[in-house]
């Protein structure tokens, strides 16, 4: 008796920063992110509608490979319009959101985020009707000696502005196919120490997104600091016939890492792939 | 009587700790490497994990590596005082990582420099306040701005520092493990001190340019010297055999990633199925392969 209470306390005790961590991440949730977002508003907390696909532990935290995967089909009557990506404990929780039509297909979308330290990923899907549903995952941050800023920003400025696409697989007409749209791009987060040295840069990042099939939009993106460096999606549209994917994508310099009311606007890059069922 | 013994002894015990001497071996003349033990950086070890050490010439003594915490950095700097009375002069920044830069603090003082690569300023004001996050959090060590010190001295391509009857030739490399790695050769000894440009037991681990790596080696592998000091693992006497393990580990890499990104191959998925041959090669595989993978992977997806 006396042991198994020991036991159980022992088991408490090693669960508690665990839960405590969690328990913090709603706190931001609830106090700041859901009145910023979404005051007044009724969620939904299901895997009905939207569900992420994210690693247990944050190997690389300026890379981490997660994924919405949509569970209901984008119709002209009935589709996921908009989804709302945020990382709680990241000093600038906004990742992006990310905005669909029944022309892309299924509204799964894969990217690469940045996470800073032990926190939740959360996406809420907004479906046509307004309704919302949200769903999340707990991220365990990576110790060791990387940072959550990419290992060669040098390079990716040196590429800034090339964009591929690339097919995952076959075209397959009529239905929803998969394309990789890759952006070279730093993605500067600005944050730094100043006190460490004088050397000072601005956060710099891509912004807006907007990728078209013969002129129907079929993503529209909105991003921010959280997307890695090179922002890299993965999303479907469906090509009916032959014709062309377009891409343009607008990226901003902004005072300080975390506030967004002085931003100046930077420059548009855009990148056109022949689709050929 | 109990009383006074557990006073006495506590007394003995906070002795012991403000005088704490790091271990150092003299590998050859004048240059001596404490050698670090492959663990992963945590609350136990404090990120006490890498090789440090310091060469000592006729007028200076030159530090190489800090140590992971502030307090390592005092205890290597003891060992220096209890080997010479030469003092130090410079200490040297092998690059940004905090198991080899966080100790600086503990060396300031007037005549001392801090030497580093052109970028290590950056890299260290880019990730300062999340390495000093990360020390409280995950190495149970206080520290705070003032802790990371940039370098007095900066190195473009190369720089000769003179000890006094001995000359180190500092060359700042293009990213290879960093984007700020800097080597040391000692001509006296034919030794170089090649920091995490080399691993040998521990797994590499990738923080830079996969190519930019391959191609060092490259360069370094047709050079012959007397002794290499790793940034983690045991002295190298062989120069260039005991490389041939990072080298087959980095190729593989770059072979592997190459062929699943020409296949359509995804990030996540490649992290989970390439380069597993050879897990059980390598001291901490499960906590740095999938990490290289993904840098490595991020790199090579731009190429063509």
């Amino acid at each position: 008796m006396k042991y198994s209470k020991l036991l159980s306390a022992i088991f408490i005790t090693a669960l508690l920063p665990f839960a405590a961590i969690a328990a913090e991440d709603e706190k931001i949730w609830n106090n700041v992110l859901k009145p910023e977002y979404f005051a007044q508003q009724a969620i939904e907390e299901s895997d009905n509608v939207i569900e992420l696909e994210a690693p247990v532990r944050a190997e690389d935290p300026a890379l981490v490979p997660f994924k919405i995967v949509s569970k209901i089909k984008q119709t002209k009557e009935h589709y996921i319009k908009k989804i709302l990506v945020l990382v709680d404990s990241n000093p600038f929780p906004f990742v992006g959101d990310f905005e669909f039509t029944p022309e892309s297909g299924k509204a799964d979308i894969a990217m690469r985020i940045r996470v800073n330290s032990n926190s939740n990923i959360r996406a809420i899907a907004q479906t046509n009707d307004g309704k919302l549903t949200m769903t999340k995952k707990f991220v365990k941050a990576s110790g060791g000696c990387s940072a959550p800023i990419g290992a060669n920003l040098d390079e990716a400025m040196k590429r800034l502005g090339k964009m591929k696409f690339r097919l995952d697989g076959d075209i397959k007409v009529g239905e929803p196919t998969s394309v990789q749209l890759m952006i070279s791009h730093p993605n500067i987060t600005g944050m730094q120490m100043d006190q460490v040295t004088r050397f000072v840069k601005k956060a710099h990042f891509v912004k807006d997104i907007k990728v078209s099939f013969n002129g129907k939009p079929v993503l529209t993106a909105k991003t921010d600091i959280a997307v890695s460096t090179d922002p890299n999606f993965r999303f479907y549209f469906v090509p009916e016939k032959a014709g062309e994917l377009k891409a343009e994508v607008t990226d901003t310099s902004c005072e300080t890492p975390t506030k967004r009311d002085v931003c100046t606007k930077g420059d548009t890059y855009t990148e056109t792939f022949k689709i050929q069922p | 009587m109990r009383v006074l013994l557990l006073f006495a002894l506590s007394m003995v015990s906070v002795q012991a700790t403000a005088a704490t001497t790091l271990p150092v071996k003299e590998i050859t003349a004048g240059v001596y490497v404490h050698f670090g033990k492959h663990q992963f950086p945590d609350s136990k070890n404090h990120g006490e994990i890498a090789n440090l050490g310091f060469i000592v010439g006729q007028k200076c003594v030159a530090v190489i590596d800090s140590g992971g915490n502030p307090e390592q950095g005092s205890a290597l700097k003891q060992a220096v005082t209890e080997t010479t009375n030469t003092p130090i002069c410079y200490v040297i920044n092998t690059h940004v990582h905090p198991d080899h830069i966080n100790g600086n603090s503990a060396f300031k003082a007037a005549g001392v420099k801090f030497v580093g690569h052109h970028k290590l300023a950056g890299a260290m004001a880019a990730r300062g306040s999340y390495y000093l996050d990360k020390a409280a959090d995950q190495l149970s060590v206080k520290m705070n701005a003032a802790d990371l010190i940039p370098p007095d001295i900066e190195v473009k391509d190369s720089l000769k520092l003179d000890l006094g009857g001995r000359t180190l030739i500092l060359k700042a490399h293009p990213t290879a493990h960093t984007d700020n790695d800097l080597s040391v050769y000692d001509e006296k000894t034919n030794t170089i001190w090649l920091s995490d440009l080399l691993f040998t037991e521990h797994v590499p681990t990738l923080d830079g340019s996969l190519k930019g790596w391959l191609a060092e080696i490259d360069k370094l592998e047709k050079q012959s010297f007397r002794y290499v000091v790793p940034g983690h693992g045991e002295l190298v006497t062989d120069w260039p055999q005991s490389m041939q393990a990072q080298k087959h580990y980095l190729t593989l890499l770059l072979t592997e990633i190459r062929a699943a990104i020409k296949k359509g191959q995804h990030i996540e998925d490649a992290v989970k199925t390439i380069g597993y041959s050879e897990k059980n090669n390598w001291a901490l595989f499960d906590e740095y392969h999938r990490k290289n993978v993904t840098t490595a992977f991020a790199e090579l997806e731009w190429e063509d």
